[in-house]
């Protein structure tokens, strides 16, 4: 045949060797992937967290000069830019990744070349975003990039090209994952997983991935016309030729406001799967809390000019985003008082996942309540751009959506990595973290509402407010304690953690009813779903009081062997292709001669996608 | 809520002295609890219904958690597993509605706060324009026909009609304890009011992220009785005396003399204080710097940032850029007589 004998020829192989780091470069499996996500976000995590304790030493004192203005501008920007886009939302992703598959019964994701060309773009786009440091110039506008201070005109040193061409990057990569996510959780459920079967933290990936791919666009298109602006000339926010500031605040928030939410459903779905499995019952109104969840995410849509009561827009568009703002707070309050009836009556137990898990309820309710206070427009005109803000936004990000994911963390190490993570670090890791947040954002409720501005890098001793900034850097050091010993903890446990059995919680959801670590193909045979809680009811049967009593199963055997099960093949071109459009977006601030080697590049690597085989060719071709 | 009040009122009772030991319930120069207007005032009150609401929130609902941590935590001693509910449709309800009636409780006087404080009350009022530069502020009167810059001077009782623009970046004008803040954006003309029910110096700032200086973006706002309001309107219309001595050489200096300098890292040459800065009366008017003709009469130079004295206005003249890093002043290479001659001119313009 002759694509057979082509085939001899061709540059286009499948890659045969899964191990080693080159193993890494060409993986396709999810877990792996997933594994990829997890630790690159965890080390973007830290570098944010630098940045934050030296904004934070900035600040201890009045009149300090440890930074300049603009490097202490750019730590700020960065700092935003990092924790959101770098840690926070990757880190979620790693959990999409390695868990979503396991919840409904897959063996993979439905686009694995696409999953790996996410990973590796995020992580193209993460060095791009970070690459002005290097160049002494890295963006320090603000993450909210108001503009003309993003014009070339204000932003003489340019830091802003990173920011313009990494947030573009990296939105490619957001919008690739989110649509295999899509994808895979409506096409790839296991016989019998019905939506309203599937696990409350699959539900709240689908969500998230519903927002994504309808808020990235926007941010995109926002991108672009800045990019114009710098780099061709136009003005589409140059006030002095017709363009308008207030354009680049409506579409930066039209995105702006979803990603809050992009930010803390997942979160929110993975302390739902927690809260259950901790407390030995199941989670309390399943239903509302799913449409509770898919109302947050309509109405994420609806209020994003509350980041804009000061701009100006009038007093009746500002009344309907205050009342559009307070509805928000409905659906949060079904989430919060179902998770109260989920633990009511319970057996809880307070492990370090279940600290994490409780502790993201707890700091959250005191992000939304601040939060509550910000919709009412006439107090939020004393609060707009104050600490009291940094307070409130660092409450539902690090109390909400860092709790949750490190809650995550402790509840699936045990299945990616067959190791129980250590209990006597984990709650040392806890409480550091959670006196350490309160020691360092509670005070800034009462500075902001005192007059401290934010952004700002120096203030007089004569306003009041040196001791509680000084308490607060004094936290900021007990968190990094915290992140520290997690830190330990990861490694070691890792290490030489105790080997965890495949179902460590007694766990309700699929992924427990397989290995830890899951094989490469996760599932021998596809599972029958016959209801939610699809393990816990193959565990137990309820008595007429609705007690669970444990039932014998005959132990499964497996009866077909891995060989016989086939995986999507490795691949170097998701690879490739990433660093193709790495460069190539690179080159925009060198010369047009490495845009186009970049272009070049992924090109091939699209090309060698389409057609590279679709399994490693066999030892001897004889075709 | 007042059974709630009455319920935490012993933890206020131990917060309070806790805040007094730590010295933040002094009177503090930007604090959002010294409302000293009707606008900061309104926002006050707006601000603790919704705290005291979402207190008892936060006590009801945190308290019922903890509740919940203590009584149903594992036992060593359990022997079955929990009887597994699945929901209940009345508590769903319940637990949406119940919500629903705070937040209406708060949406109503937010609703009527936001359209009170967006337009001045009926009457006379005193019209002010606000230009923000990156970074100093520049305020003009134009029912009085005079503009200064960084010093804002209002009558006590009368309601200040604003109108806010830029000149360069987006930036907020913000006076804690008058009214809370409205953005200056280039291309739009924004408008608040405010009014100051006591005579005192309030300080204002920039509340939006305007670049380097940001922090350094300040102003000073003098509420005085109407007949301080008036005399000091005159003092501005006046014009500034003859200059003499010392001071007439400054005003020649300021006018003809020519320095280079450096600004942020480009060489300047012959740089004219008149160039940037005007004084009225003078042939030559500059519009890039604050205007500056009563500048010796106002408390604070630098945009609110430094007492203005003598050796401050010096230091400031010889590097401007130490004591406000970023700002668009050169920094000029002024030989000592001239500085001398320089600060006796503009410490004369009163």
């Amino acid at each position: 045949m002759a694509v057979a004998s082509s085939r001899k020829y061709s540059i286009l192989r499948r890659p045969t060797v899964a191990t080693g780091w080159a193993g890494w470069l060409v993986t396709v499996d999810h877990k792996r992937i997933g594994i990829l996500y997890g630790v690159t976000s965890v080390l973007f995590f830290l570098l944010g967290g630098l940045e934050a304790i030296t904004l934070r030493l900035q600040l201890s004192h009045p009149d300090n000069a440890l930074v300049s203005p603009d490097v202490f501008s750019q730590l700020f920007t960065m700092h935003a830019l990092t924790m959101i886009f770098l840690a926070i939302m990757p880190l979620s992703v790693a959990f999409f990744n390695i868990i979503i598959p396991l919840q409904i019964g897959a063996r993979d994701v439905a686009f694995p070349r696409l999953n790996a060309l996410s990973y590796w773009v995020y992580l193209f786009g993460g060095l791009l975003l970070n690459a002005g440091w290097f160049f002494g110039r890295a963006p320090g506008a603000g993450w909210f990039a108001y503009s003309p201070l993003t014009s070339t005109a204000f932003d003489v040193a340019g830091g802003m090209d990173f920011y313009v061409l990494g947030l573009l990057v990296l939105g490619t990569s957001s919008m690739a994952g989110a649509f295999n996510f899509l994808v895979t959780i409506i096409n790839m459920r296991a016989p019998g997983m019905t939506l309203m079967r599937m696990p409350v933290f699959t539900w709240m990936t689908l969500i998230t991935s519903f927002l994504l791919v309808t808020a990235m666009p926007v941010i995109t298109v926002a991108l672009i016309e800045l990019g114009f602006d710098r780099f061709v000339g136009t003005n589409f926010f140059n006030p002095s030729l017709g363009g308008d500031p207030v354009l680049w605040q409506h579409l930066f928030w039209v995105f702006g406001h979803p990603e809050v939410y992009i930010l803390i459903l997942p979160a929110m779905g993975i302390v739902s799967e927690i809260l259950p499995t901790f407390s030995k019952k199941p989670l309390f109104g399943y239903p509302f809390i799913v449409l509770s969840g898919v109302f947050i995410g309509f109405m994420g849509w609806t209020v994003w000019s509350h980041h804009m009561f000061t701009v100006g827009l009038g007093p009746v568009a500002n009344a309907t985003f205050a009342v559009t703002t307070i509805l928000i707070a409905v659906p949060t309050g079904v989430k919060i008082f179902n998770w109260l009836g989920t633990l009511w009556g319970g057996s809880i137990e307070f492990n370090t996942t279940m600290l994490f898990a409780l502790g993201f309820v707890i700091l959250f309710i005191i992000g939304g309540l601040s939060g509550v206070t910000h919709a009412a427009v006439p107090a939020d005109a004393q609060q707009q751009d104050t600490y009291y803000i940094v307070a409130h936004l660092h409450y539902v990000l690090f109390g909400g959506s860092i709790f949750g994911l490190f809650a995550g963390i402790y509840y699936w190490f045990p299945k990616v990595t067959g190791r129980l993570m250590n209990e006597k670090l984990g709650k040392l890791n806890f409480w550091l973290l959670f006196i350490g947040m309160n020691l360092t954002f509670a005070p800034m409720h009462w500075v902001g509402l005192d007059g401290m501005p934010r952004r700002i890098y120096t203030y007089d001793s004569n306003m009041g407010w040196d001791f509680w900034n000084l308490f607060a850097t004094v936290g900021s050091w007990v968190i990094l304690l915290g992140v520290l010993v997690f830190l330990h903890n990861i490694v070691k446990s890792y290490r030489k953690g105790e080997p965890s059995a495949s179902d460590p919680w007694d766990g309700r959801t699929l992924e427990w009813a397989i290995p830890s670590p899951p094989p490469e193909y996760n599932f021998a045979q596809i599972p029958t779903v016959t209801g939610r809680d699809a393990f816990w009811s193959e565990k137990y049967i309820e008595n007429e009081d609705g007690v669970p009593i444990p039932v014998k199963k005959p132990s499964k055997t497996n009866t077909k062997g891995a060989g016989e099960i086939h995986m999507p093949g490795l691949s170097y071109f998701p690879f490739v292709t990433a660093l193709g459009m790495a460069i190539g977006f690179f080159g925009v601030l060198i010369h047009i001669s490495v845009m186009v080697v970049g272009l070049v590049i992924m090109l091939f690597g699209i090309y060698g996608w389409a057609f590279e085989p679709a399994d490693p060719e066999p030892e001897s071709g004889s075709h | 809520m007042l059974h709630n009040l009455t319920r935490i009122r012993p933890i206020l009772v131990l917060l309070v002295p806790l805040l007094l030991a730590t010295g933040c319930f002094p009177s503090h120069p930007q604090s959002t609890f010294e409302a000293a207007g009707p606008v900061a005032e309104s926002q006050l009150q707006l601000f603790y219904i919704i705290f005291w609401a979402a207190v008892f929130v936060f006590v009801v609902v945190n308290g019922a958690f903890i509740y919940t941590f203590i009584r149903y935590r594992r036992r060593a001693n359990e022997t079955q597993l929990p009887k597994q509910t699945h929901g209940h449709t009345v508590l769903e309800i319940a637990w949406t509605i119940a919500p629903m009636i705070i937040l209406a409780i708060i949406a109503v006087p937010t609703i009527t706060t936001i359209f009170y404080t967006a337009d001045p009350p009926p009457g006379q009022t005193l019209e002010l324009k606000v230009t923000a530069h990156q970074w100093w502020w520049e305020f003009e009167y134009p029912g009085l026909g005079i503009s200064t810059a960084n010093e804002l001077h209002v009558p006590v009782g009368t309601a200040v009609d604003v109108t806010l623009e830029s000149k360069d970046v987006i930036h907020s004008f913000w006076i804690p304890k008058l009214a809370g803040k409205m953005d200056l954006v280039p291309g739009h003309s924004n408008k608040m009011w405010f009014q100051a029910d006591r005579s005192g110096e309030f300080y204002g700032l920039c509340a939006e992220f305007c670049g380097t200086a940001h922090a350094q973006m300040r102003f000073m706002v003098h509420a005085e009785s109407p007949d301080d309001f008036d005399a000091w309107v005159n003092s501005i219309k006046a014009k500034p005396a003859d200059m003499t001595g010392l001071a007439a050489k400054g005003k020649d200096v300021f006018v003809n003399k020519g320095f280079d300098g450096i600004l942020q890292g480009e060489t300047v040459k012959a740089q004219r204080c008149a160039f940037c800065h005007t004084v009225e009366g003078l042939a030559i008017r500059g519009a890039v710097g604050p205007v500056l003709t009563h500048v010796g009469g106002r408390a604070t130079i630098g945009a609110g940032i430094i007492d203005n004295n003598t050796d401050n206005l010096k230091s400031w003249l010889v590097d401007p850029d130490k004591m406000k890093p970023g700002v668009g002043m050169p920094v000029l290479d002024i030989p000592d007589d001239d500085l001398n001659a320089l600060v006796a001119y503009l410490e004369a313009l009163k």
